[in-house]
């Protein structure tokens, strides 16, 4: 009978060693993700912004720095300036593609440093009481302090520049990696497949590599779908306030401030780029949700259709 | 829509009656023409493994179908006359009107059914109140309460006066029943609907919930529809049983006509394959009985174990979880621990494995103990004794594929080379049946059964000569249950294994052991052959779980 219930399939023995399980795995991920109308939106969202940000340099009709004396405060759909200009004559829609450019750079480079760092910490942490006791005490402290402080006061200190902001947006990201992943390793770690290596007297770091990280990576990367928008305003605010990103290269942050000198007489200038920081949130917030969803089997969505009775025949 | 059928003769006899009854999810029919009656006063049960349809039935009858399923075909008539309504038809808020006064449920798992924020007592009245027949007056608060306790102490909670003011989390799961059983049968309902009401319960619990529950029934005139997978326990407490399969009804009969004379091979496969049945029908035993004793070495020795753990939050205070246990296991046999929760028999495992250290005594195997050995000798003493857990669906890592499960200990033990392992891994799979193409899927992709004959044939890997089977098969619908019981028989005959078979299941344990032994609360009751403790039982508490079994009606 068991025999019976397995459908031949083309995947022989000796054709690619991660064959037929992976893809249906992923098979099954993409068709929860396709089913959810919000997710696809913010997939769109994020492929749009994103593709905006890497093809700036070929899109862009302007060098964003480059300053027209002769018009500046242009309306939007100006002849020649989709969104109008700014104070210096310089073009908003130009600005604002390498001004997305900086904050996706910022947003993955903060992202990869609180993942790299946190990772290894939450798992040591959460496999081993001795670590726990030191790691979890200093994410304590540290989550005590506002986020943005200590990304303020880091970035202070380092001198304001795009990598410094980075690193200090990363850093004040690491303590919710940490409790994130440790969460992870203390649930995996009770599991009957950790026992049974235990019982082989596998080395505790074989079972984080092998057992708990792979177990623990939709986890991670859906924490990193949450700290990606955190840390693009993140960026936005540090530049705001001259701490970032340093004038004239463009960044989101850079044209709300500049553009708050003149709110009252051209308010499209802080307007888009206000609207293009919300769209990237949203983008990654909505897209988060639905990779939730996608990779978390037992997570039952709000969204999914209650179409029960309505097809009666 | 094409309801009220003519009423033909002897139809105010019937509360209940399905016809033709299609549940569809999605695109997908999963129910097809499910035709049953259940009469006034009547017991009638369901039985059918995971998936069989059991649960849509209900489901469909109460209106109550998860996500996108709904009711495609057939009508469900409750009732007769002037009161009969098609559910299949009934607005929601007809539905609502029905369930609790004319439909009582009492669902499967009493731990997650109860909510843990509002007291006990609060919630039987709440059910009182949303059930009161419509127009009546309102009841004041000390009359709710006075029938609510009535209802309690009904369900046979002790001093329900008191308990009516505690929360869930201080009942146990048999009292917890208990309360559902009470707010099931609030609104006075004319059909009582029990889903697996006792499966999460021990078998002494089982029984004395059953028993009240069957009173209850009997004294009020209600009918009851009572969904379980196990065959001896449907045939011990109902009436008429409907045998469904994918979504079938298979066969319908009275218990004695589907116990005693099957007609279908469907039913024939599962009354054979029936632990409970068997161990009364007096089956000979599958495996077990066939291997010699060999040798006069034990493999297996415990010696005045105990165990105590401390309690958390309480300083000083512990819990002895295994009190002076001795026992040996001889090689080739199979020797049972049996025992009701929280009698201590996983932490006897644990301490074998050297998952848990001893508070004091020892558990050695060939003479030595796991947890005082180091080195190359506790390798070799690892290699001896391998585990196969309860859960085949939390025991496999999800990430892993099958052949990297099975060749994870040869890995751990740096076993052979990539060809010897992949080899090995071919090997095992084909001792424990189960198709070369599976090497690469991963375990979501394979069911049950077939989960845990790779969880076996991973604990094989290193050629041990013990396995721990710590409720291997529990957790398993009776025919793959009794499939893999055939397998680890067959195993047994052609490798010289050694079982430690660890369960809560006398019945099982008749078909698989040599020898047990029964433990209650941390302490040994008792210890012999099957034939002895299982005929001549030496302890009340064994004859108590004897009892238990279901099906023992069915003996003579």
């Amino acid at each position: 009978m068991a025999a019976t219930e397995i459908a031949p399939t083309g995947t022989g023995p000796g054709i690619g060693p991660e064959g037929a399980g992976l893809g249906s795995a992923r098979g099954r991920i993409w068709r929860s993700l396709r089913r959810n109308p919000l997710g696809i939106a913010g997939g769109i969202m994020l492929a749009i912004v994103v593709l905006a940000a890497v093809l700036a340099p070929l899109i862009a009709p302007y060098d964003p720095t480059e300053v027209h004396f002769d018009a500046p405060f242009q309306d939007p759909l100006t002849v020649g300036y989709l969104l109008g200009t700014d104070d210096l004559g310089r073009d908003i829609f130009s600005r604002m593609l390498f001004g997305m450019q900086a904050s996706l750079q910022v947003g993955a480079l903060s992202v990869l440093l609180a993942v790299v760092v946190g990772t290894p910490l939450g798992l040591l942490a959460g496999y081993w009481k001795g670590f726990d006791a030191v790691i979890s005490r200093l994410t304590d402290v540290t989550l005590a302090f506002p986020f943005l402080i200590i990304a303020v006061g880091l970035a202070a200190i380092s001198g304001p520049s795009l990598s410094n902001a980075a690193i200090a947006l990363g850093i004040a990201q690491i303590p919710t990696m940490i409790r994130v992943v440790r969460g992870e390793t203390l649930r995996i770690k009770e599991s009957d497949f950790v026992l049974g290596a235990r019982t082989m007297d596998a080395s505790g770091l074989r079972i984080m590599a092998q057992h708990v990280l792979p177990n623990a990576a939709s986890a991670i990367i859906v924490q990193a779908t949450v700290i990606m928008p955190v840390a693009v305003i993140g960026e936005a605010l540090l530049s705001f306030l001259g701490l970032g990103i340093q004038p004239p290269t463009p960044s989101l942050g850079i044209m709300l401030s500049d553009a708050q000198q003149y709110i009252f007489r051209s308010p499209t200038a802080a307007i888009f780029p206000g609207v293009a920081i919300a769209v990237i949130c949203l983008a990654f917030n909505l897209f988060g949700d639905a990779l939730r969803d996608a990779l978390d089997p037992t997570s039952t969505s709000s969204s999914r259709s209650r179409t029960r009775k309505k097809n009666r025949k | 829509m094409q309801q009220v059928a003519e009423p033909s003769a002897g139809s105010n006899d019937v509360l209940l009656a399905v016809e033709n009854l299609e549940v569809t999810f999605g695109d997908t029919p999963v129910l097809h023409n499910v035709s049953f009656e259940v009469r006034q006063g009547e017991r009638v049960a369901i039985v059918g493994q995971s998936g069989s349809g059991k649960s849509t039935t209900i489901g469909a009858i109460l209106q109550l179908l998860p996500g996108n399923g709904y009711v495609s075909n057939g009508s469900i008539r409750l009732g007769s006359g002037g009161t009969m309504v098609d559910l299949a038809d009934a607005s929601d808020a007809q539905m609502r009107s029905i369930r609790g006064s004319r439909l009582g449920l009492v669902p499967q798992d009493p731990m997650s059914n109860l909510n843990p924020s509002m007291k006990v007592g609060a919630q039987i009245a709440d059910a009182l109140m949303s059930n009161r027949p419509p127009g009546s007056e309102r009841w004041a608060r000390a009359q709710t309460k006075a029938r609510a306790v009535e209802l309690m102490t009904e369900a046979g909670i002790p001093d329900a006066e008191r308990r009516y003011g505690q929360y869930p989390h201080e009942f146990s799961g048999g009292m917890r029943q208990r309360v559902l059983i009470a707010m099931s049968l609030a609104g006075e309902p004319e059909l009582l609907i029990a889903d697996e009401p006792t499966s999460a319960l021990d078998v002494t619990v089982q029984r004395q919930i059953l028993n009240h529950l069957q009173n209850l029934v009997d004294a009020r005139g209600t009918s009851l529809l009572f969904i379980t997978h196990d065959l001896g326990l449907a045939a011990d407490r109902t009436d008429r049983i409907i045998v469904m399969s994918e979504g079938r009804i298979v066969e319908v009969g009275t218990p004695r006509e589907i116990l005693l004379n099957p007609q279908e091979d469907y039913t024939r496969a599962l009354v054979a394959a029936a632990p409970s049945v068997a161990a009364v029908l007096g089956r000979e035993p599958a495996g077990g009985g066939t291997s010699s004793i060999a040798g006069p070495e034990p493999i297996l020795v415990i010696r005045d174990l105990f165990k105590e753990f401390k309690l958390r939050g309480q300083r000083g205070s512990t819990v002895q979880a295994v009190k002076n246990v001795s026992f040996s296991v001889q090689r080739g046999t199979t020797t049972a621990v049996v025992g009701e929760s929280g009698s201590g028999k996983t932490t006897v495992a644990r301490i074998i494995l050297g998952l848990e250290t001893a508070t004091s005594g020892e558990a050695l195997i060939d003479g030595k103990a796991i947890t005082a050995s180091r080195g190359q000798e506790r390798r070799a003493l690892r290699r001896m004794v391998q585990p196969v857990f309860q859960d085949p669906y939390g025991s496999l890592d999800p990430t892993f594929s099958i052949e990297r499960l099975i060749d994870e200990p040869l890995r751990i033990f740096k076993v052979g080379d990539k060809d010897d392992r992949r080899r090995k891994v071919a090997d095992l799979l084909n001792q424990v049946g189960l198709p070369h193409a599976v090497a690469q899927r991963r375990p979501n992709e394979l069911s049950g059964g077939q989960r845990q004959r790779v969880a076996i044939a991973r604990a094989l890997a290193l050629e041990p000569e013990m396995l721990i089977l710590d409720e291997a098969v529990s957790a398993l619908d009776v025919l793959v249950q009794d499939q893999i019981l055939r397998l680890l028989a067959d195993l047994q005959d052609r490798l010289g294994l050694t079982y430690l078979f660890i369960s809560h299941d006398l019945a099982v344990v008749r078909q698989i052991a040599d020898t047990v032994v029964v433990m209650k609360a941390g302490e040994v009751m008792e210890a012999g052959s099957v034939d002895q403790v299982y005929n001549r039982p030496g302890s009340e508490y064994t004859s108590e779980l004897l009892g238990a079994i279901p099906g023992a009606a069915f003996a003579a």
